[in-house]
């Protein structure tokens, strides 16, 4: 288990309170100025040292990122835009950090504008979040009364706005060009890439975009060295995370941890075990709803971080362990995660827009054994149809977790779905309908 | 997609209050000069605000006209995001978060709560016309599941029982606390926590 004083975020469950003079005893704000003063490239030579990689879904270099933006500022201002749209089931890290954390993330805002050059940093909350929202408004406030931002921020000679702007219930605008939009005041549609926001972003300016988690452990880089936090987890992957632990388990949880932490040893030691025994285990989704599920006999051996994730067809994402015990329906869990996404859908490209509705439908039908034989494979077909024909990865994210459930519970899937169109004739199947008059009542 | 339409029964004219124009007036501030458009999702919240909780056409055309944009992308932010209600509801709007997460720890009880206490169906009024509910998609408290959003407020670690005690106090006009009905503090492991010991009950 992690030391006690590797962890980052020491207020993780609000022990200690969020105000600023608190926030300086855990050492936020101690000598932001001292590091600010080393310059721009030791600062983005220590993150890259760190080896941060985002922890926003996509896991990309954080020091890598930074660096895309242009060495000098031209005719257009710089911004920097901090995503914390936390929408993907399983996930609630950020939330944490915004009401408990929220100097960290402050003190990080400062120290990224500066390594990119910006003057003004939007944060981009969802709108559920909006106590939480409040809550950070208020820290800013306090920043800003104490010097800390606003013009010569913390005695660095760097000036910082940081605005906060609520998005209002849309899934979509976690990917971040359809969040540069929604902050353009329109609808939350994700653009082509290239060109990408580092060059061309919000306004048409050079935007750097990280996710909360990210910027919030910069400071703490900094101070402690980018050696201390990749000694920590293995080579590529990493530092230390915030995993939530949600489903069946005794007691679910939010966690700091070490990279490539033994998934066993999450689910047994901090949330307490699997309700009904580890036994009882039947899957597990690693990382927010759009990673494909793993079942029970990889999860003995498994751990958690970006590449060993891979290898195994799922991805770490944003760390928000589901965990699905036997006395759930798999097929039935699978079929409300796309109904989610069905419903999520920002509607720009057909695949994903018809596609997201098709598999849900197909996989009511499947949860009930109301399809045929010969649908599974269709199934398996839409999925195929929607990963990688999509302007973004949401699209493909709503395919994975359905690719997941054929690759390993297609057995259960026919055993149950075992109709015969053409033996039982007088069975209504809907599939050579139009579909879209199915969906009337759910519209 | 979601499918969303305006209400039919539309009120002719919208304006803002003296206090809504102030709070306005200090949201597009926020935003480069030029680039006002960028303060439409937060007046629409402003207008929903001062409109008992639903943003009616009337308002999206004021919107348009204040922050000199076309009425059309007004309407398009407004129906895109869910969050703004097209048609009225109750002045307790409950959210009943149904995704994977809440749903295998028990979500639908929470539903049948509501659907005994408040309205048989979604959207519907409640007989006094005081609460509405719905079913929503993720709404990030999945550690703290089966959970429910009545107005800007959270409520955690429900159980049928503990949402219909909550129902019975809103629908007297009280104001149920927020946060975990099982006591425990935020996201911690309940009665498991094995971290950072030193600061616990600071």
């Amino acid at each position: 288990m992690l030391k006690d004083q590797d962890r980052i975020f020491k207020n993780l469950y609000n022990d200690m309170g969020t105000d600023v003079k608190s926030a300086q005893s855990r050492g936020d704000w101690v000598n932001t100025s001292e590091l600010i003063a080393k310059g721009r490239d030791w600062i983005i030579n220590e993150v890259k040292d760190s080896q941060l990689r985002g922890r926003g879904g996509a896991g990309f270099p954080t020091g890598l990122k930074w660096s895309f933006a242009p060495k000098e500022v031209g005719s257009r201002p710089h911004y920097l835009v901090i995503n914390a749209d936390e929408s993907e089931p399983g996930t609630c890290k950020d939330r944490d950090i915004l009401r408990f954390e929220p100097h960290k993330l402050i003190e990080g805002c400062l120290i990224a504008s500066y390594a990119v050059q910006a003057h003004a940093c939007y944060i981009y909350i969802r709108g559920e979040y909006f106590i939480e929202g409040q809550k950070l408004q208020s820290a800013i406030d306090e920043a800003y009364e104490k010097n800390l931002i606003g013009e010569n921020a913390a005695g660095t000679g760097w000036d910082l706005d940081i605005y906060i702007h609520y998005g209002a219930g849309a899934y979509i605008c976690g990917e971040e060009t359809a969040l540069l939009e929604s902050i353009e005041g329109k609808k939350g549609q994700p653009r082509l890439k290239p060109p990408f926001p580092a060059l061309i972003g919000l306004y048409g300016c050079p935007t750097i975009i990280n996710n909360v988690e990210t910027i919030a452990v910069v400071p703490t880089i900094l101070r402690r060295g980018g050696k201390w936090f990749s000694s920590l987890g293995r080579e590529k992957n990493t530092g230390t995370k915030i995993f939530c632990i949600s489903g069946n388990v005794n007691n679910p949880c939010n966690v700091e941890e070490e990279m490539n932490i033994p998934l066993k040893e999450l689910i047994e030691v901090h949330a307490g075990g699997v309700i009904g025994g580890w036994e009882n285990l039947q899957a597990v989704i690693p990382g927010g709803s759009s990673m494909p599920l793993i079942p029970k006999e990889k999860c003995e051996t498994l751990t958690m971080d970006f590449d060993s994730l891979m290898a195994e067809k799922s991805g770490l994402g944003t760390a928000g362990i589901v965990v699905i015990n036997k006395d759930q329906d798999i097929i039935k869990c699978m079929a409300r995660i796309a109904r989610f996404y069905k419903h999520e859908s920002c509607g720009q490209c057909t695949p994903c827009r018809e596609g997201s509705g098709w598999m849900w439908r197909m996989l009511e039908r499947m949860a009930k054994g109301e399809a045929t034989k010969d649908e599974v494979d269709m199934l398996g077909d839409v999925t195929n149809q929607i990963a990688g024909h999509t302007i973004c990865a949401f699209g493909e994210g709503s395919s994975w977790p359905v690719q997941g459930l054929l690759r390993h519970f297609k057995k259960e899937i026919e055993e149950r779905n075992n109709l015969d169109p053409i033996v039982q004739k007088k069975n209504n199947i809907p599939y050579l309908v139009d579909q879209h008059l199915l969906d009337k009542k759910n519209a | 997609m979601s499918l969303r339409r305006p209400s039919k029964n539309q009120p002719e004219t919208f304006e803002f209050s003296s206090s809504s124009m102030e709070e306005a007036n200090k949201i597009v501030l926020k935003y480069p000069e030029g680039k006002q458009q960028s303060a439409v999702m937060a007046l629409l919240y402003i207008a929903q605000k001062q409109n008992d909780n639903w943003i009616p056409l009337a308002a999206m055309k004021y919107i348009a006209k204040f922050l000199d944009m076309p009425y059309i992308k007004v309407y398009e932010v407004a129906t895109f995001y869910t969050m703004y209600n097209l048609s009225p509801v109750g002045k307790y709007f409950v959210q009943v978060c149904t995704t994977t997460p809440c749903m295998i720890r028990g979500a639908n009880k929470l539903v049948e709560a509501c659907k005994e206490k408040i309205s048989h169906k979604e959207n519907e009024l409640s007989n006094d016309k005081s609460c509405s509910w719905m079913e929503v998609e993720c709404l990030g408290a999945c550690v703290n599941a089966p959970m429910m959003q009545i107005n800007d407020n959270y409520y955690e670690d429900l159980d049928k029982e503990k949402t219909i005690e909550i129902f019975d106090k809103i629908l007297k006009g009280e104001e149920p606390k927020p946060g975990s009905y099982r006591g425990r503090l935020n996201t911690e492991p309940e009665n498991n926590r094995k971290t950072l010991m030193d600061v616990k009950n600071a």
